[in-house]
This record gives structure tokens, C-alpha cells and sequence, in this order.
């Protein structure tokens, strides 16, 4: 099961070894980690995804729980959660195939960032699904490289 | 605020927390702490160092002192080397939680990532074994940092932590001011109690018909052990205690049932096995106390009382966890039995006697013979301490442990220091050091294995010239013993590279070169005389060897083989009749 992870942490050299290595030890991939800023000065968030087993999940929220530097952690689930990414994708674009990716991108509301003779820069902001949709719709055409930078997320608004 | 060196600010850090005694061995990035050291000695500072003959022994002396004293352990070592060294022993006090302070030095700032001389990244290394660690490149940040260290290693669940300094962090200036608080916003360990958990607890445990107490070292950790003798004796519930807790509850009281795991007693296995309800007291349910974990106590209900969040669930579900300080936890659980107790209450009587029936039909059992049996031993060395105020034991790693473990007796806690989680060979000796540092008044014997004593022995040097005596029983049966056993029995006896015997070490006269008295035992006769006169010689400030040559072909009984349950104990004679019917 994939599951995302808010970790919040205070700004310290290896607050984020100290994280990966929980997953690392027992031989889980990150699949994507996104680190960045905060409202707060001096504190971090870290969203990161992985593909774990529920029960080690639980252990390993724990354990990083557990770390000096973590101020909290949290699991985002798709319902209470907001979740985008962003993507850049370099598609081959020869002249005559140009419509009908635009017509993709356009459907998926990815913008076109550069434009060369034989390809296009698409960037993409999105939920991570939306980004995954859009790339397997044009790779077909031949990407030629690909950058995310991997899901962040924040609850949803309070509604009452 | 004073004007002082990162180096001064160390050796005053260390004051301030009342460190008496620290432990290690300096070195060209640790140099300046040690002159710091030399100066505060000289001006009268009461701190005192050991220096120990290798950084791991300075490692396991601080354990030893942290868990005979119940206070932080210090260990300080160069960069390079000297951190690598010291790791085996943060792995053994993560393992065991014993609180730690390690103090390493480090290149200097500017040479950091560049593999200068002796540069090691210890942050990193240890990165895994550690409750935390800083990586200090100003002096200005020395006091906050010790200050920190020796909050996180103490709280919570116990643990190792490491400061690794820079050089000229230790030789740059700053003005001292040693501060009144930590600022770790998120160290949060647990300090309430939940009483709606104390309430299911208390009304749990007075509903069972089959109750136990499953005890680890949290109860020693969490100074927990009078609380616990009292709800015993309130509830009438019997106790098991792990390696870790033994002595954590009195092994001569009634209610005591011993160790239960891979070596314990059957009747101890046996009653935590078929328990209806098991509180767990400052223990994580280990492999080698559950053996197979599906059938480890099926029908019992878990209440589980540990300090440590991540422990709880994680091998066995517990339907009433209570994470919280041990300490306070039952002392509210206390309050509630006597409140929801009825007068008069008998407590679980037809549990007490069907255990008392097991301990009568399943007691420890040996056979002599021809050569020294190491129980014999173990059990003349108890006899012998019977009557003594305060006595420590150490040990090493192997079957001698296993054996310390069945046929000690200890009936307080901090009284019986082990490597129980990494189980590390060579841990009794240096650990002994530790706790001799610790409680000078106390007889400390280490039960070593003649591999344990081989790997290092050479702490009895530091014991001799540090004014440290302590006595050592060396159970020399010639093999790296329990692997011996394994390879007896579950590899078809292919003793692959097992055997220590040949005419050397001269175990007596190793001894004797690091200036401790040494003899030497073959038989039985000749047993006590060498242990009274060991203990005469120990409390007249002499290290002492007694070197015991044991039958090299015993086996540690019972023993549930490694995955296994309860159901699958190997009894003492058992294995031997097994392969007899097999020649037949
Ligand atoms: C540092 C280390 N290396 C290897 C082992 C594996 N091991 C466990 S017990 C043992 C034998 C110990 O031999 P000895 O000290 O003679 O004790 P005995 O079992 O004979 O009593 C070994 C090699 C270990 N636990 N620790
Ligand atoms: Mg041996």
C-alpha cells in the first residue's frame, strides 16, 4: 500500500537521514520526498510517499515520532488531504503530431514552458494522479526526459 | 559567564551534570579536552577519568557504570579509530537502553569531508544506534549540546547518545554559561498517565484467572522495582523477569518464576506461555523471548506498560497499552487495585499452585561428572556470595551467561548487568570496571567465557591501575561454547572453527601481566577454597582470576530452538538420549 507522510522538523543537519534511514533499514524505497519551507521560521516539511506495509508503517511513524528533530508527523489520506506536484516533461513534438498534444495539454491544463523545432517542454501542476494521466497519455510520442517534484500536501480547509 | 576554551567548556559541561567518573582513551582531535581535563584535575576538579585499553572496553565501562549506578555513562574517544571503536558499544547500549553520553573529537571544521587524518563521519556512522546526535563545529554551541545530550539519553526510554567536536571547537573561546534548560522542541517523550487505561488494567487484572507479570529491563531503567514487588504482593501475581530485568523483581521471592526464552526455565516458559493474561512491564516481547511469535501465549490478553510508544504493538498487539513513565504508571495502577480490590481477596490461587507443580517437576538440572560441570561453578560462586552485602555480576556472551542466568540469584536490581539485545561478546569485563567505578563498595564478579576473556581481557589492566578490583570466573571450556552447542546439535557436530583449546593462553598468567591474582581450578575439591580466598584477595584491592576448566562438552538445557515455542523445549538429557536411540 502507498501511503504519504507529513513530517514536520525542525531545520537540522541530518533531520532527513535520520527519516530515511527508518525506511532504508528495512528495505523500503521512498518513492518521493519533497522538502521545503514552512510558515514557521526554522522548521521544515517533509512530504514524503512510500510503498509499505501497513504494520511497518505504523512502527516506523513511531519511530520517527520518536526523533529529536520531528516535531510532528502525519499520515495524509486522499479524503482529508490536498495534494499537487509538479512536472516538466520534454515530449517529441515534430511538426504534424504538435495538435494533438496540445490538445492534451490543453484538456489537462499543462502549459507549454519551451518550445523547440522537434519538442516541447510541458509543465504540469496537478494531483500527482492528473500528472500520472497525462504522462502515459504522451508517452506514446516519445518523452524524452521527465522531472517531478514529488507530492506535498496539507489538510484540507476547515470547513466549519 | 567565564572566558574559556570549547575544551574547558567540556570538562565543565560534564561538572555541571555531575559526572564523577568518565571513561576513554584520547587521541590528536580529543587532545585539547584531555589537556582541559589535566588543568581541572590539577585545580582540583573531584572528576575523575579511567582510561581504558581500548575505546570499546571505555564504551562497555560506561555501561556498566550507567546501569550499576543508575546514571548517564560517559565515554570520550578521538575521531577516526577511536569513534569507530567505540561502536559496539552505542550498538549495546541502544540495544539494552543504557543511557550514554559518548564525547568524540573531530578534524577540524575546515577539513570536514575532505578524509583528512583520522576523520571518520561518526554522526553518520552511528547514525542508527543512536537516540540522537550532534555534530558541535563552535565552541559557543558546547554547553547547550551537553546540556541536551545528557537530557535525551536519560529520558524517555533510556538510550545512547553521541557529541561529536570538532577541534577548533575545543580550542576556539567562548564565555561559559552552563543553562538551566533544554530547548528540543521535539523531545516529547511520555510523562502522563492515562487513567482510563489504569482503570481497564486494574479491572483486567483482577478478573484473570491466569495472570502474569512478563518484567524486562524497563523496571530497572524506569527505578520501577519497588512498585512492582508491591503489586505483586497486593495481587498475588507471579513474576517472570527477562535477562535485561532479572533482578528487576527478588529471585528468592515466592512469587518469582523465573526466566522465561530460549534458555529459561520450563516453568517459566511454561507459566508465561499458558497465562490468560500477561502484563508486561518495560519489555518489547524479543525473539528470543517469544521464540515463535504466533505461539507465544495464545490465549492470554496483553496489558502492556512501556515507556517507549514504538514498543508497544510491535510484535505482539496489546489490548490495553499504557504508555507512560514505568515509575508513576504503577504506582496509579497500585491505587486502583486497592480501590477496585475487594477485602480478603486470595488473589489467583489454583494458578500459584499449578506453577509452584511445575517448578517442582521442571527444576534446572546437571549431571556431574569426570571435569568441572559450569553449573557447579556458577552454583558454588552463588553459595559463596550468599552472605555478602552487595555484590554486582557482569558477564560475557555465550553459554556461561546462559548459566549465569539460570543459577544466580538476585534479588535487587542493578544487580545483574549482561549484554542482553547485541549480545556482545567481551561486554563482562570491562562492564565490571564500570560498575566497580560505580559502586566501590560492591564485590563485582564477571562471569566470562574464555572467547569473551580473549577478546578483552586487557580491561583488567585498567582495572589494576585504576584502583577498580574486580573478580573474574572464567568458564574455560575450550570452545566458543554456544556455537559449539548449535554446531553439536542442529550441524551434524562439524565443530567449524570453534575450538580455543592448545596449549595456550596461559589464562593465570595473562591475568597475572595485568596485575591481578590468578589461579587456576580443575575439580571440584578445590572450588570453594579458590573462591574464598578470591574474595578475601578481591577486598583486599586485588583483581582476581579463577580460572575454572569446565567439561568442554556440556550444553545449555532447556533451550527452545531458534523460531520455536515453548511446546518444543529440549530438556536437559533429552538430546543426549535422542542421539543414543539414533546409534542404535
Ligand atoms: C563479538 C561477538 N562475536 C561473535 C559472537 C557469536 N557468539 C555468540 S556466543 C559465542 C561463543 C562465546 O564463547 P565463550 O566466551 O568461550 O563462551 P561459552 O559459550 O564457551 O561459554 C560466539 C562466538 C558474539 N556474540 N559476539
Ligand atoms: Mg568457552
Amino acid at each position: 500500500m502507498k501511503h504519504t507522510l507529513s513530517v514536520l522538523v525542525e531545520d537540522k543537519p541530518g533531520a532527513l537521514s535520520r527519516i530515511s534511514n527508518l525506511f532504508a533499514r528495512r528495505g523500503y524505497n521512498i518513492e518521493s520526498l519533497a522538502v521545503g519551507q514552512t510558515e514557521r521560521e526554522g522548521v521544515s516539511r517533509i512530504t514524503l510517499r512510500v510503498d509499505c506495509a501497513e504494520h511497518s508503517l505504523e512502527q516506523i511513524t513511531k519511530q520517527i515520532h520518536k526523533l529529536v528533530n520531528v516535531l510532528r508527523i502525519t499520515e495524509l489520506t486522499p479524503d482529508d488531504a490536498v495534494e499537487r506536484e509538479i512536472a516538466l516533461f520534454t515530449v517529441a513534438a515534430p511538426p504534424e503530431r504538435r495538435g494533438e498534444l496540445m490538445a492534451f495539454a490543453d484538456h489537462y491544463g499543462a502549459r507549454v514552458s519551451d518550445l523547440g523545432p522537434q519538442e516541447i517542454v510541458f509543465e504540469m501542476v496537478g494531483h500527482p494522479e492528473d500528472l500520472d494521466s497525462f504522462e502515459e497519455l504522451v508517452r506514446p510520442y516519445g518523452i524524452k526526459e521527465m522531472v517531478r517534484t514529488g507530492r506535498i500536501g496539507l489538510s484540507r480547509a476547515v470547513r466549519h | 559567564m567565564t572566558r574559556m576554551t570549547g575544551a574547558d567548556a567540556i570538562i565543565r559541561s560534564l561538572e555541571a551534570e555531575g559526572v564523577d567518573v568518565c571513561f576513554g582513551v584520547p587521541g590528536g582531535m580529543i587532545i585539547d579536552t584531555y589537556d582541559a581535563l589535566y588543568r581541572a584535575q590539577a585545580n582540583g576538579s573531584k572528576l575523575r577519568h579511567v582510561l581504558a585499553r581500548h575505546e570499546q572496553g571505555a564504551g562497555h565501562m560506561a555501561e556498566g557504570y550507567a546501569r550499576a549506578s543508575g546514571k548517564v555513562g560517559v565515554a570520550i574517544a578521538t575521531s577516526g579509530p577511536g569513534a569507530t571503536n567505540l561502536i559496539t558499544a552505542i550498538a549495546d547500549a541502544w540495544m539494552d537502553s543504557t543511557p550514554l553520553v559518548c564525547i568524540t573529537g573531530q578534524v577540524p571544521s575546515t577539513k570536514i569531508g575532505t578524509d583528512a587524518f583520522q576523520e571518520t563521519n561518526a554522526t553518520g556512522i552511528t547514525l542508527p544506534i543512536v537516540k540522537h546526535s550532534w555534530l558541535v563545529q563552535k565552541a559557543s554551541e558546547i554547553p547547550a549540546t551537553i546540556k541536551a545530550a545528557f537530557h535525551v539519553a536519560q529520558t524517555g526510554r533510556s538510550g545512547p547518545v553521541l557529541v561529536d567536536i570538532t577541534k577548533d571547537a575545543q580550542i576556539a573561546e567562548l564565555d561559559f554559561k552552563y543553562p538551566d534548560h533544554v530547548d528540543l522542541p521535539g523531545w516529547n517523550p511520555p510523562r502522563k498517565v492515562n487513567h482510563r487505561q489504569i482503570m481497564a488494567a486494574a479491572k483486567a487484572i483482577l478478573e484473570a484467572d491466569k495472570p502474569i507479570f512478563y518484567v524486562g529491563g524497563g523496571i530497572i531503567n524506569g527505578e520501577a522495582s519497588a512498585e512492582l514487588l508491591e503489586l505483586a504482593e497486593l495481587t498475588n501475581i507471579p513474576v517472570v523477569t527477562t535477562l535485561t530485568g532479572k533482578g528487576g523483581f527478588p529471585e528468592s521471592h515466592p512469587l518469582y518464576v523465573g526466566v522465561p526464552g530460549m534458555h529459561g526455565m520450563k516453568y517459566s516458559n511454561l507459566a508465561l506461555n499458558r497465562a490468560d493474561l500477561v502484563i508486561a512491564v518495560g519489555t518489547r516481547f524479543d525473539d528470543r523471548v517469544t521464540g515463535n511469535v504466533s505461539a507465544f501465549a495464545p490465549n492470554a490478553k496483553v496489558i502492556h506498560f512501556e515507556v517507549d510508544a514504538a514498543e508497544i504493538g510491535k510484535i505482539r498487539e496489546a489490548q490495553i497499552p499504557i504508555c507512560a513513565p514505568l515509575q508513576p504508571a504503577l504506582v496509579r495502577l497500585l491505587a486502583e487495585l486497592r480501590k477496585q480490590m475487594s477485602e480478603g481477596r486470595e488473589g489467583p490461587t489454583d494458578w500459584l499452585d499449578k506453577i509452584a507443580a511445575w517448578k517442582e517437576e521442571f527444576p534446572l538440572r546437571y549431571e556431574l561428572g569426570d571435569m568441572l560441570k559450569p553449573q557447579q561453578v556458577l552454583e558454588a560462586v552463588r553459595d559463596v556470595t550468599e552472605g555478602l552485602g552487595d555484590v554486582v555480576w557482569t558477564t560475557g556472551v555465550g553459554q556461561h551467561q546462559m548459566w549465569a542466568m539460570q543459577y544466580l540469584v538476585c534479588d535487587r536490581p542493578r544487580s545483574f548487568i549482561t549484554s542482553g539485545g547485541l549480545g556482545t561478546m567481551g561486554f563482562g569485563i570491562p562492564a565490571a570496571v564500570g560498575a566497580k567505578a560505580a559502586r566501590p563498595d560492591a564485590t563485582v564478579i564477571c562471569i566470562d567465557g574464555d572467547g569473551c576473556f580473549q577478546m578483552t581481557s586487557k580491561e583488567l589492566t585498567t582495572a589494576t591501575l585504576h584502583g577498580l578490583p574486580i573478580i573474574v570466573v572464567l568458564i574455560r571450556n575450550g570452545y566458543l561454547g554456544m556455537v559449539r552447542q548449535w554446531q553439536e546439535m542442529f550441524y551434524g557436530e562439524r565443530y567449524s572453527q570453534t575450538d580455543l583449546t592448545g596449549p595456550i593462553p596461559d589464562y593465570a598468567k595473562m591475568a597475572e601481566a595485568f596485575g591481578a591474582v590468578a589461579m587456576t581450578v580443575t575439580n571440584a575439591g578445590e572450588l570453594d577454597a579458590a573462591l574464598e580466598r578470591a574474595l578475601a584477595e578481591n577486598a583486599a584491592g586485588r583483581s582476581v582470576l579463577v580460572d575454572a576448566v569446565c567439561d568442554p562438552q556440556e550444553k545449555v538445557f532447556p533451550m527452545i530452538p531458534a523460531g520455536a515455542s515453548a511446546a518444543d523445549t529440549i530438556e536437559y538429557g533429552s538430546h543426549e538420549k535422542a542421539k543414543e536411540v539414533e546409534a542404535r
